[in-house]
């Protein structure tokens, strides 16, 4: 281990290369670390020689929480993994239960789902966008796409009284339907959204300041993002063509029309160029959803796993003996594994649950899309400057809260 | 074991005859449990041969069965599940591998350098050792360094774990073992009846 004075490099054992470098340790409260994490970077001069990523400080032992909680309630929890894409991480627990309990969803609740997935994208990649720019010393962008995240977060505290942490999926559909304004709502949003991100765009993309601290740097190959268990973004602006929204279709996404934009060189700028692009296909997608959007219930007709209508208590005892059986004791999967992995903004993201037949989970696990990104920053920071450092974690787009769980 | 069934299966036996134990299927997905000294072999196999191309490495995760009562693939005490995908098929298969207490599982680094970080967070999370992926000898990664224990474990108790000070030195309990609420117990069932002290 490095000992010296000034430099602190506990909690880590770190082997310095050369005799004339310098260890610099970035975060854990760095502005541009988009989080808690922490970097201890061997520098030569200005130059990267080794880093290593720090990682912990946000562990709250969610999977072990699971083990003794019903599945319902393993939902709230879902949501404060990824928070920005809690409609995401919602869905993929939804999922990965529905399976273990064979469970269908109608058209509706499919496709209200697909809505609420694709806005929580859309806003994870404002916030993306914003704290990017801004690491990078352009200020603007944030005002200007944190608006269009504003108006997102206020569909969603529209139908769940929450802004970021709706746990609005469930297993066995939704909590309820849309309230009415909602379509209204969306709508206006898509009508000016596509201009309000040209604006945001024309401030980046021809800008040179930006091209000259984006493009070159990072640049990773499709082989070496998949081998490095990069998704999503990442991979596809390497020139990796693959969307699990195509490649596995989930939840509907085989009734609509996008498409899959892929980068060439597979640097910073590229990544920017990828994400951009998401955001005007998910505003189709969700138009298309819209447009589509068939009446109807929105949850499982199974009473096992779904609750009846509040109608329905008032005449039916056997719909109070589900009610209260829901609400107390859950629903029991059958024995057996699942894994359900979906499209989310930072890549793939999956739960692996384990089901020993009781309705708690023996074994309840994310598939984090961040925290195996996040092994591509050490690799990519390697022979760079260390302001380039800057450049690619926000490339990389992480959440810390998904990292460590 | 009976006769392969899958690709997958049939490029392991052709290959590595010694390292598959059982093919399932499980709602659709193939499970292979591996020999655990040959799993990284078995990995390279599935992401070099040219019919199969498990290219992405999309995670290993471990489970602590010592508390199933059901029936198994494996006997041992542990199992890590690697999640492995061929982007240019869409195939995806998971490869199951067994260890008990104190068995190291070879590391799957120089295959897929993305595992790094799954396997290291497997070894702090249920304390399985991956042989090769020693960067960092003693060293926690989720959890603090003088954390004592491996949380995942099912023994570990949910709550009431005492804190712990630098040096190593323990403080007091945070709060008491997690028990259910009344009327409600951890096996699922309501009425005060079943309520067990202890919980699971």
């Amino acid at each position: 281990m490095a000992k010296s004075p000034f430099m602190p490099t506990t909690g880590t054992s770190f082997e310095r290369t050369g005799e004339n470098s310098m260890i610099v340790n970035m975060g854990p409260q760095h502005p541009s670390t988009h989080g808690v994490l922490r970097l201890v970077c061997e520098l030569d001069g200005e130059t990267v020689v080794k880093c290593r990523c720090v990682i912990g400080y946000l562990h709250t032992g969610m999977e072990k929480e699971a083990e003794s909680q019903t599945y319902q309630k393993c939902v709230v929890m879902t949501d404060r993994m990824d928070y920005l894409n809690a409609n995401g991480n919602n869905l993929a627990h939804a999922l990965a239960v529905e399976k273990l309990l064979g469970c269908e969803i109608p058209i509706r609740g499919q496709y209200l789902r697909v809505i609420l997935a694709e806005l929580s994208r859309i806003a994870s990649h404002c916030v993306w966008l914003g704290t990017h720019a801004l690491d990078l010393g352009a200020m603007t962008p944030f005002f200007y796409i944190m608006q269009q995240r504003e108006l997102i977060l206020d569909m969603f505290e529209m139908f769940s009284g929450v802004r970021m942490m709706p746990s609005w999926i469930v297993p066995g559909g939704l909590r309820g339907d849309v309230p009415d304004g909602f379509e209204v709502k969306v709508r206006a949003f898509l009508r000016d959204f596509p201009g309000e991100i040209e604006v945001v765009e024309g401030l980046l993309v021809e800008n040179p300041i930006w091209r000259e601290r984006t493009q070159d740097v990072g640049i990773m190959t499709g082989a070496q993002a998949l081998e490095l268990g990069c998704s999503g973004p990442i991979a596809r602006a390497s020139g990796v063509a693959w969307d699990l929204r195509k490649s596995h279709p989930y939840s509907g996404y085989e009734n609509f029309e996008f498409q899959i934009p892929v980068g060439k060189t597979g640097d910073v700028y590229d990544r920017f160029l990828v994400r951009i692009a998401e955001m005007r296909e998910s505003a189709k997608i969700v138009e298309q959803a819209m447009d589509q959007l068939p009446s109807g219930p929105v949850n499982t007709l199974d009473r096992k796993v779904a609750p009846p209508d509040r109608s329905e208590l008032d005449t039916s005892m056997e719909a109070v003996i589900h009610h209260f059986k829901l609400w107390t004791e859950g629903y029991r999967t059958p024995v057996g594994e699942a894994y359900a992995g979906i499209e989310g903004s930072k890549g793939e993201l999956g739960f692996y649950i384990v089901s020993d037949g009781t309705n708690r989970p023996y074994r309840w696990h994310e598939r984090p899309s961040s925290f195996m990104n996040l092994k591509a920053l050490e690799v990519l920071a390697e022979g760079r400057l260390i302001a380039d450092i800057i450049a690619i974690i926000g490339s990389i787009d992480i959440v810390l809260g998904e990292i460590d769980r | 074991m009976t006769e392969p069934r899958s690709a997958e299966a049939q490029a392991i036996v052709a290959n590595l005859p010694d390292a598959l134990i059982s093919e399932t299927v499980k709602l659709g997905s193939l499970y292979l449990c591996i020999e655990r000294e040959r799993i990284a072999d078995v990995l390279a196999l599935l992401k070099s041969d040219p019919g199969l191309r498990y290219d992405y490495f999309s995670e290993c995760v471990g489970v602590d069965y010592s508390e199933w009562k059901e029936e198994r693939d494996l006997g041992s005490r542990f199992e890590v599940v690697y999640n492995l995908m061929s982007v240019s098929s869409g195939a995806r298969v998971f490869l199951k591998v067994g260890a008990d207490d104190g068995e190291a599982i070879p590391t799957c680094m120089h295959v897929f350098a993305g595992a790094e970080y799954p396997e290291r967070e497997v070894h702090d999370l249920l304390g399985i050792e991956f042989q090769g992926n020693g960067n960092y000898p003693g060293e926690r990664f989720l959890l603090p360094d003088d954390w004592v224990g491996y949380p995942l474990r099912k023994e570990f108790p949910l709550g009431g774990e005492d804190v712990v000070f630098a040096h190593g030195t323990l403080g007091p309990a945070v709060e008491d073992i997690a028990s259910p609420l009344a009327g409600e117990s951890f096996e699922g069932t309501t009425g005060t009846e079943n309520v067990s002290p202890q919980g699971r």
